[in-house]
């Protein structure tokens, strides 16, 4: 992950093209897969002539013609239950749900349709398409529009949950979604749309596979486990740990669903020690579940309890209060610091 | 600037004010001739008959005879244990029936959980039909072969995707039309709202069939909606509506088969209300009796549907005693091979439930499925 300054001067220094956005290459990936598959189709509350609310599907539609790229009437069940007939009939609808709390109308199709029809029909109807959905918090939006639904989608077995925090990976995981032949839940950190990187929007770009953490940073005193917005967060607070003599070592999950607990494990036998950071809420959350993962596969190996640094359990604050809620590098810290754990504390 | 207050009807002096909104406000389609039909159309008993197929009508009174039986067969076996639960159409065959055959094969039928005769009507294997209701799987078929959606049960959930099929259909340049069924309760349902407005907006090859048969469950029309009749919501989207005796087979497949043609030309969806009356109960798990008056089943017992088409083929000269006799005959085959292979245990592997889950199996699941293999064989060792 490079950061929007360094990056940036880093690709004009290089005389390289401009650095391109997140937005951009999730934009880049849509197009290059329209183009390659007919069978590809965007629909959405205002994706076509507006080119989405943040963006992302800008110009689709111009090149791709309506029908390619749909600006659906205003019903989000409507928009994943047409979809799902779509999908029936041979083509690959990648939907936009216009913000996370948006597409809480549309759960019945996702719950009782999309991710269940492989299942119901024994194979012969898979439902590949991708609901895209921008997601959490930490750019000021009011009411509604900053909810990590994370472990919604988590407990519903039959979808994938797929998350980048990098322009790179927004396109090359967005662009294996699309090829996906099971439905994915894309969810789009909405405060790392317009992070910025030395990927270019015109050079070749990699397809990501889904199901595959990464290791960001290597480290061998702890590990922080984490993905989408909270990535940055993480990177920032490991530099800064390296002055209180920890080097943590950063894993980005990249997909909750699948869930990589080979690098995971591996990371944390290695570490002894393990943080997972996330913004939604901690209890019942994605959290707990990494955690409980982490103690049943390495319990030999740990040092220290797993630690869970997480959004608190309460409705998503208001924007003026939402820096109090949002974990940042201090709270990171203060759990680093403890994972110098002694029996009987 | 003069203030405007609420209860003031006369227009403004102001200059700015507009005696009509502006053209894109204005409604965009005169509502008479998308009204439904004063009253339900007929066709039994009405001169029109005459210019009916006599083929057609020998066809339909055999499938109703058959779907009788099929209702007859599988509430038996659910007395036997064979079945978890039987959602009976008995009264409601013709608009089952009439509106399959409406279709071509081409065409998809996106049935609602109670629409096992359409789905059988459209050529479904009858114990294929019936695997959601025993409980081998959710659906005992591959809805691309018979272009029959899943059977299943969430109300209205459906539509949408007749719609989005449809409308996929019609992008592909094939003349696909969906027919989506769905119960008078299914019309409250925000989906079926939802699918309505984008089969209007998209003018999708669609054709909405309500089976009005008086109740969800236990609850009574007049407890559902205020509407003049649910045919008249399609006036709201910008759709035809038309209602028709769901109990004159004749009726509703000409009716249908008017908004399918209507819909494969490019002339968009329709909404089709069919009257009828359930006759059974909800299901073998509902007790009726606590929501309705007998009197009233016997009025409808009197405007059986296969009794209607019956009486009209005989007098026609269609239909004679050897006919009926090889409708039943046809029927009781059915019921009997039915009732055969229902009777069979079905043959389930359990390692099957990791099977369908995704494309690949995650690690979890393959380690769950390791799980439960290793119980299987425990367990095959105990025995
Ligand atoms: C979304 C949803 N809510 C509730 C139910 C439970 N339920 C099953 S059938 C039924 C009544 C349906 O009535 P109607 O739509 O008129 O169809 P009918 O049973 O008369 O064919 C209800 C409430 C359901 N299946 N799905």
């Amino acid at each position: 992950m490079t950061t929007a300054t360094t990056g940036a001067a880093a690709a004009k220094a290089a005389g390289r093209t401009k650095p391109a956005t997140m937005a951009q290459a999730l934009q880049r990936a849509m197009r290059d897969a329209m183009a390659e598959d007919p069978t590809v189709h965007v629909m959405g509350e205002d994706v076509g002539t507006l080119g989405g609310v943040f963006r992302v599907t800008d110009g689709l539609a111009k090149e791709f013609g309506e029908d390619r790229c749909t600006d659906t009437p205003l019903a989000e069940a409507g928009i994943l239950g047409t979809a799902v007939g779509m999908a029936m009939y041979g083509l690959r609808p990648v939907v936009e749900m216009q913000f996370d709390a948006f597409a809480y109308p549309a759960f019945e199709q996702l719950v009782s349709h999309v991710a269940r029809m492989r299942n119901r029909t024994r194979g012969a109807m898979p439902m590949p398409m991708v609901i895209r959905v921008p997601y959490g918090g930490g750019i000021g939006g009011v009411e509604h529009h900053s909810d990590s639904s994370e472990i919604y989608y988590m407990a519903t077995p039959g979808l994938h949950v797929v998350t980048p925090a990098t322009v790179e990976d927004a396109y090359g995981l967005l662009r294996a979604a699309i090829a996906s032949d099971d439905p994915v839940v894309f969810l789009e950190p909405k405060r790392l749309y317009w992070s910025k990187s030395e990927w270019s929007p015109e050079a070749p770009a990699r397809v990501e596979p889904i199901g595959k953490a990464v290791v960001r940073r290597p480290g061998t005193s702890a590990t922080l486990i984490t993905y989408g917005p909270s990535l940055p967060v993480c990177l920032e607070a490991a530099e800064a740990a390296t002055a209180e003599g920890w080097d943590l070592e950063v894993v980005d999950l990249r997909s909750l669903v699948p869930f990589d607990e080979e690098t995971v494990a591996a990371s944390v036998r290695r570490t002894g020690r393990a943080v997972v950071v996330h913004e939604s809420g901690g209890f019942a959350g994605p959290g707990a579940e990494i955690a409980a993962r982490i103690t049943e596969r390495c319990f030999h190996h740990l040092e220290a309890p797993v630690l869970r640094v997480a959004g608190f359990d309460i409705p998503y604050p208001p924007p003026m209060l939402e820096r109090h809620h949002l974990p940042g590098v201090d709270r990171v810290l203060d759990a680093v610091a403890r994972l110098q754990w002694e029996a009987g504390n | 600037m003069q203030q405007r207050s609420s209860t003031v009807q006369e227009p403004l002096a102001d200059s700015a004010y507009r005696p009509t909104p502006p053209p894109a406000w204005r409604p965009r389609t005169d509502p008479a001739p998308l009204l439904p039909d004063a009253e339900p159309l007929r066709v039994l008993g009405t001169d029109a008959v005459a210019d009916a197929d006599p083929a057609l009508l020998r066809r339909l009174y055999a499938e109703l005879v058959r779907g009788r039986r099929y209702n007859a067969q599988a509430t038996a076996l659910t007395k036997q244990g064979r079945l978890a639960v039987y959602p009976s159409t008995t009264g409601q065959e013709a608009c089952e029936i009439a509106a399959a055959l409406a279709l071509e094969e081409r065409d998809w039928l996106f049935p609602s959980y109670r629409d096992t005769l359409a789905a059988v009507a459209r050529g479904l294997d009858p114990v294929q039909a019936l695997t959601l209701l025993r409980g081998d799987w959710h659906t005992g078929y591959d809805p691309r072969e018979y272009r029959i959606a899943p059977l299943c049960t969430p109300l209205a959930t459906q539509l949408p995707h007749a719609v989005g099929l449809a409308h996929a259909a019609r992008l592909k340049g094939d003349d696909v039309v969906a027919l989506a069924m769905v119960g008078d309760g299914g019309t409250s349902e925000g989906d079926f709202h939802e699918a309505l407005n984008f089969a209007a907006v998209w003018q999708a090859p669609v054709v909405f069939l309500v089976q009005n048969n008086g109740f969800a469950i236990s609850v009574p029309l007049a407890k559902q909606t205020a509407a003049p009749s649910l045919a008249h919501k399609a006036v709201g989207y910008g759709m035809p509506g038309r209602l028709v005796d769901g109990n004159d087979a004749v009726a509703v497949h000409q009716v249908l088969t008017e908004a399918v043609a209507r819909a494969r030309r490019g002339g968009g969806p329709t909404l089709v209300e069919a009257i009828t009356y359930r006759i059974d109960a909800h299901t073998n798990a509902d007790d009726a009796t606590r929501y309705r008056a007998d009197g009233e089943v016997e009025t409808w017992r009197a405007h059986d549907p296969v009794l209607l088409l019956e009486r009209e083929l005989t007098e026609r000269g269609l239909l004679d005693e050897e006919g009926r006799r090889a409708a039943a005959e046809a029927a009781e085959t059915m019921a009997a091979e039915l009732r055969e292979r229902m009777n069979a245990d079905p043959v389930l592997d359990p390692m099957d439930l990791f099977t369908h889950v995704y494309a690949e199996q995650t690690a979890q699941l393959r380690e769950q499925a390791a799980q439960l293999r290793a119980e299987l064989e425990a367990e095959g060792e105990s025995r």
